[in-house]
């Protein structure tokens, strides 16, 4: 756990002093992987460095499990800390195994234990030791020595880990491929990570919480979702941008707004007469077909007039399989190319599991923003 | 030919001239890197002191050689070394100073500034960091450094003579006092080789001195 309490750091002194970080209050909790989140110069890196004191404190203070960072010897505090930055900064001079185990090394870990860590962390990181291991940093991808200063960063299971734009450096495919390897990672080992980014995009498929940081103050500390649905202001507004409806939409989940017990469903064997009836009479617009618990596809009215086969042979298959935890940014894609309001979901099994409908989306959507236009007013009355 | 013939009719003179040569810019080589690299790693550490220093070993550098081995004889003779091979050495040791101690400063802070943050960052103190990262990245510059050094001291250690060094400055003093054009020649064409060997030696060890994670860096970047 980090906790930030009226952190104020100011450089220079007199008329020149900058004031980077004024009065900044929060919390980071254990296993939370919080985004530092803001343009250049917001002073969100100024905050990342004032933790592991490569910075130091003008007031306030700055706690990491317990310990006040100010009172910690500097050299042991960064010891017990991860560290990655942008630039990745592996050491030219040293072969991949001793870039990655730096950390170790300084603790005086004995040589049997170092190899076995290198190995484990290589794997960890989808790299290859034996082909790794002794290469030297220049030999390497853009990508893979990204890979590796994660993977240095990780070196002695520090509970704490600071990362400035570990993935900035890399290309966007590379940086996706990346960053959901991290993720990966996250779910199983639980650090408590600051982790800097201007990227929104990071952010919110990273984060369990953001804050967001504005000449040099925070703005807002929320959960993405939160940020998205209600943001505390113009600025923040901005920031998260024009098509925040649709990054929500990435947030959310099928499972979220799916109707498991659909009223327009029809059994495989059902004629198309009937089926045609049960529709005018519920003025349904979508059938789905089921036969023993699986979805056939779909019938409109349309198809069904003056047919008197079964709806089985009438059938259209759905042009994608959705299932429950596909986010709903996906589905309204879906739902555009193929033109479709509605479309069926599937359980783990291939189970017909319910429906999705464009209405849905929307109402949750309405959901989510109402009550944001009266706050933004409120907040700067014209 | 002339020069020819009086190198091979005084093959052991010259021989042992050019030993003294080597002897004297070696010596004095040796104990300017001791002074000179320590010093170009502390000033890294306050830029204050670094313009200072580098601005004193300017002074000397760009003090004519002949008036620095002048102003060496009455500064030594009180401690019985006002002429011969110590005012020389010494000499040559200021000499040196501003390549050694520039190169090495110039090195150490031209250390790409995140590799210092990482090992920083990393929990690597000062001196560790220098160690293993700061010295190993500078040392191929450092020797570039001894090496401008190392070859214009074998230069300027010929003017030595004049305050009876010895070393191949004797030839080439001594053959202007006879106006004998071989002998000048010859001890001006035996301070060449020697350095030209000395150079060629220094940029063997240049490369030799290369962290090997450095020159397959550069191997990769030209293919």
């Amino acid at each position: 756990m980090i906790t930030y309490e009226d952190v104020t750091k100011i450089f220079g002194g007199g008329p020149d002093a900058v004031t980077a970080l004024k009065d900044v209050s929060f919390e980071i909790e254990k296993g939370n992987l919080v985004i530092f989140l803001g343009p250049s110069g917001c002073g969100k890196t100024t905050l990342l460095r004032l933790t592991n004191r490569l910075l130091t404190l003008t007031r306030g203070s700055i706690t990491v499990n317990g310990q006040d960072v100010m009172s910690a010897d500097p050299v042991k505090l960064r010891q017990s800390m991860g560290y990655a930055i942008q630039q990745i900064g592996l050491f030219p001079n040293k072969t991949i195994a001793d870039n990655i185990s730096t950390v170790p090394r300084l603790l005086g870990w004995d040589k049997k234990r170092i190899q076995e860590r290198v190995d484990e962390l290589l794997s960890m990181v989808q790299l290859e030791p034996s082909a790794f291991r002794d290469r030297f940093p220049a030999e390497l991808s853009g990508g893979q020595q990204q890979r590796i200063g994660v993977a240095r960063c990780l070196a002695a299971d520090p509970e704490i880990l600071l990362m400035d734009e570990p993935f900035g450096a890399i290309d966007p495919i590379n940086r996706e491929e990346i960053q959901n390897e991290f993720l990966r990672l996250q779910r199983k080992l639980k650090k408590t990570i600051a982790f800097v980014t201007h990227d929104i995009h990071e952010a919110i498929k990273m984060g369990d919480k953001i804050a967001i940081f504005q000449d040099g103050k925070l703005v807002q500390y929320d959960e993405p979702e939160t940020m998205l649905a209600q943001p505390k202001n113009h600025y923040i507004a901005d920031f998260v941008g024009a098509d925040r409806a649709l990054k929500v939409l990435g947030l959310i989940h099928v499972e979220e707004v799916m109707d498991r017990n659909p009223p327009n469903v029809v059994k495989h064997d059902t004629m198309a007469g009937d089926a045609l009836k049960f529709l005018e009479e519920k003025s349904f617009r979508h059938l789905v077909v089921l036969k023993r618990g699986k979805a056939l596809g779909y019938v409109h009215p349309r198809q069904l007039k003056h047919e008197s086969a079964s709806v089985a042979d009438l059938a259209v298959p759905y042009p994608v399989k959705v299932d429950a935890d596909m986010a709903l940014k996906d589905v309204m894609s879906f739902m555009l190319m193929h033109d479709m309001r509605v479309l069926a979901v599937m359980d783990g099994d291939g189970n017909f599991a319910g429906t999705v409908t464009y209405d849905q989306i929307q109402k949750r959507i309405l959901e989510i923003y109402s009550g944001e236009d009266e706050k933004a007013t409120e907040e700067n009355p014209k | 030919m002339d020069v020819w013939n009086y190198m091979t009719n005084n093959a052991a003179r010259c021989f042992a001239l050019t030993l003294e040569h080597m002897w004297i810019v070696g010596i004095a080589c040796s104990i300017a890197i001791l002074i000179g690299v320590p010093i170009g790693v502390a000033i890294t550490r306050n830029k204050n002191l670094a313009n200072k220093v580098i601005g004193t070993a300017n002074i000397f550098m760009t003090t004519p050689s002949i008036a620095l081995f002048g102003i060496m004889m009455p500064l030594l003779s009180p401690f019985g070394h006002g002429l011969g091979e110590v005012p020389a050495i010494v000499a040559l040791v200021l000499y040196s100073q501003l390549p050694i101690i520039r190169n090495t400063y110039v090195a150490i802070k031209n250390v790409p500034p995140e590799l210092v943050d990482a090992g920083k960052g990393l929990g690597m103190s000062s001196w560790r960091r220098l160690r293993e990262i700061e010295i190993p990245l500078a040392i191929p510059v450092i020797i570039a450094g001894l090496r401008t050094a190392a070859v214009m001291s074998i230069g300027i250690a010929a003017i030595a003579a004049y305050i009876g060094a010895g070393g191949l400055g004797v030839l080439i003093q001594q053959g202007i006092g006879r106006s004998y054009t071989p002998m000048i020649l010859a001890g001006a064409i035996l301070v060449s080789v020697l350095a030209i060997f000395v150079d060629a030696f220094m940029a063997g060890l240049e490369y030799l001195v290369t962290p090997k994670g450095i020159k397959v860096g550069r191997r990769m970047r030209h293919g």
